[in-house]
């Protein structure tokens, strides 16, 4: 991964003296990828769950186009029908599961085989190995995508970074990915593509060896839903958050429960410290 | 054995200085947090594999397949991180009010000790999930020790177990972030009778004399304790479960690859003012000994300040040179998360200067020179006094 790493977190105290430095320090270099467009997500903000009907589109796009070269390792097909994903029936994640090729055994005759999937195996990888992948792509290795909208991101920087901890905002790597899709274009006059690569505004340093994807209309929605290259990136980028983090839903359902439990609690405690300490003169 | 004397002589009937504030809180908060880490590190490790094979999919499959094992994996990680952050507003809250003097210089060492330990233990901790920024600050911190002359070379191959950071490098951090939290809990117990033997320190400094200045430990800081104990968690609990992956960096969730070096390795915020300094000197072996140099001071404290007033606010040169030096660690956090150009650097090198300055030059040099403010007989006194004029007839103790 060549993406250009933007200035992390600190602590969000920093804010105090990061304000006098930032004038003396040199800044970004023209280079610097433009930052992806903040969309607005469907599980994004305290109450925030997943539109399984986006997962859907989105894994059909996966199905149909991303997974010619990306992995999707971690999961399986049983993670289609579970709660808080794209809700498939477990016949139709076993009907899914059936269309893929595992790679099973050895049997009693020592062989590896070839057999339709089921819904207790993991996605087959698209590739036997990197090098397979290497060799098939030019020397290019595709991430696997299990975990990529968490890998990817992109940040603002000061002060931004202290805004987005009071606006829960954690949907950098799906906002990088929508803005991955949408971001190829023809290459400025006077830019130089190293070869077999292409123009990507949001790519660090523009150049990004991957193809472009997507083309609109290229996958068929059957719900109505524009088959724009827009609407492909906001669809895949929904489900590659659900396929890093498929038990968003529970988190934030929990987190409210708990924060409902500790604010009454608190306040309990605040007012036994009153009258515990009501008598007694302290400073 | 008088286990219940002994709970009740330190937790119950103790007392306490009954002017303490809420910035005492911290050290039951640490309590807390300390139990936490190890209730919720005990159960990760059962699911947890130390192989460089495994160990990143190990701990994505607690994040996926394990019931409520993202709930775990997140409150460990946020966990350090609020961790840290109270062991730091703890330090600034010693600092402040001079805790660290005498009497109580064992007291302010141990807590020095337990610091360091915390430091060692967050780091072997974030090595285990074996991302690409585990693997590659392994490799940076664990090449620090290769700037020693002579020995360099073969004390980092001795702590890697081989002529890379690999597999025995894993497995020995996983062993050593199981040891060390419960050695943190025995310090934690020594601290703690230290603190009993010397008896809190408070906001205005003046030793407890009479009953009078003293409040039962329960119910009054229990249950003050116990409050800011829920405040405090209610912060944790918004990272956990809202912003779980605010402090962690995105790298961490690609698995380690030693052919590939990230772009910017930078280290969990809570090192971020250390690694300024280091990365501030030029010199690898200078850099290493500032970055060692900045912790071990902090052991030295009760001797290098020379005043003999304790609390910042009896000592107004002190307080401003104190919160300069606040600001100064915050601004070298934030130039620690910046790639080291231009500016940045030599805004680092201004601020590690002020760093040692202080310590070395300030601390020192105040307490023959500053006037201090004239400070309450007792406890009681600033308490019934509070809104006076402080201690107008008082005689000032002052400097010496």
């Amino acid at each position: 991964m060549n993406r250009r790493r933007i200035p992390r977190r600190g602590i969000i105290l920093a804010c105090l003296l990061a304000a006098s430095l930032s004038g003396s320090a040199t800044l970004a270099s023209a280079q610097e990828a433009d930052a992806p467009p903040r969309l607005h997500w469907s599980f994004s903000g305290p109450f925030g769950v997943y539109d399984p009907q986006q997962l859907q589109r989105g894994f059909k796009a996966y199905r149909e186009v991303c997974s010619t070269c990306h992995g999707l390792k971690l999961l399986s097909f049983r993670n289609l029908a579970d709660p808080g994903g794209p809700h498939f029936t477990e016949a139709q994640a076993a009907a899914i599961a059936a269309t893929f090729q595992v790679t099973d055994g050895p049997n009693d005759q020592g062989e590896m085989f070839q057999r339709p999937g089921k819904l207790s195996d993991r996605f087959p990888p698209p590739f036997a190995n990197d090098q397979a992948a290497r060799a098939a792509l030019g020397g290019k290795l595709p991430p696997d995508m299990s975990d990529l909208a968490k890998a990817r991101g992109y940040e603002w920087g000061f002060p931004q970074f202290i805004f987005d901890a009071f606006t829960m905002y954690q949907e950098d790597g799906p906002d990088y990915i929508h803005a991955i899709m949408t971001g190829y274009a023809d290459a400025p006059a006077g830019f130089v593509l190293p070869p077999g690569g292409q123009y990507n505004r949001y790519f660090p340093d523009h150049a990004i060896g991957m193809p472009k994807p997507l083309s609109d209309g290229q996958v068929e929605y059957s719900d109505g839903t524009p088959t724009t290259v827009d609407q492909y990136g906001r669809d895949v980028a929904a489900f590659l958050m659900w396929a890093a983090e498929p038990t968003l839903d529970a988190r934030k359902r929990l987190g409210f429960q708990v924060m409902i439990f500790l604010i009454v609690f608190t306040g309990l405690l605040y007012f036994t410290k009153k009258r515990v300490w009501h008598a007694v003169l302290h400073d | 054995m008088p286990i219940a004397s002994l709970v009740h002589s330190s937790f119950v009937a103790y007392p306490t200085p009954r002017n303490l504030n809420y910035w005492w809180t911290f050290g039951a908060i640490l309590m807390f947090m300390l139990g936490v880490q190890i209730v919720t590190g005990i159960v990760l490790a059962m699911h947890y594999t130390p192989h460089v094979d495994y160990a990143f999919n190990s701990v994505e499959a607690v994040m996926r397949d394990v019931n409520y094992g993202w709930l775990l994996r997140y409150i460990h990680a946020n966990g350090a991180s609020f961790f840290f952050l109270a062991v730091y507003i703890h330090m600034a809250r010693g600092m402040y009010y001079g805790s660290y003097k005498e009497p109580r210089e064992v007291l302010w060492i141990l807590g020095v000790i337990l610091f360091m330990l915390m430091v060692a233990t967050g780091f072997m901790g974030y090595v285990l999930p074996w991302g690409q920024m585990s693997f590659w600050a392994a490799t940076v911190i664990t090449n620090l020790f290769s700037a020693l002359p002579g020995v360099g070379g073969d004390i980092v191959t001795w702590l890697w177990g081989g002529y890379a950071v690999g597999n025995p490098t894993l497995n020995r951090f996983y062993s050593l972030h199981y040891l060390l939290p419960f050695v943190i809990a025995g310090v934690v117990v020594l601290h703690v009778w230290a603190l009993h033997v010397a008896g809190q320190n408070n906001p205005t400094g003046v030793e407890a004399k009479t009953d009078k200045d003293t409040v039962a430990f329960t119910p009054y800081a229990t249950v003050k304790d116990v409050f800011l104990t829920g405040v405090f968690s209610i912060v944790f609990a918004y990272f956990i479960f809202y912003i779980p992956n605010y402090l962690g960096h995105p790298d961490n969730y690609i698995p380690a690859n030693p052919g590939q070096t990230p772009t910017h390795i930078v280290p969990e915020w809570y090192y971020l003012p250390f690694y300024a300094i280091l990365r501030a000197i030029p010199n690898k072996l200078l850099g290493v000994t500032a970055l060692a140099t900045a912790i071990i001071v902090l052991a030295f404290m009760p001797w290098l300040d020379t005043s003999a007033v304790r609390s910042a606010n009896y000592r107004p040169l002190y307080r401003q040179f104190l919160f300069i030096f606040f600001l100064s660690v915050i601004g070298l956090g934030y130039l620690g998360s910046q790639e080291p150009v231009g500016g940045y650097v030599i805004a680092a090198r201004f601020l590690t200067g002020y760093y040692f300055l202080f310590f070395f030059v300030i601390l020192p040099l105040l307490g023959l020179f500053e006037r201090t403010k004239p400070l309450p007989n007792s406890i009681s006194d600033s308490v019934l006094h509070r809104g006076a004029p402080v201690g107008a007839s008082a005689p000032s103790p002052g400097a010496r």
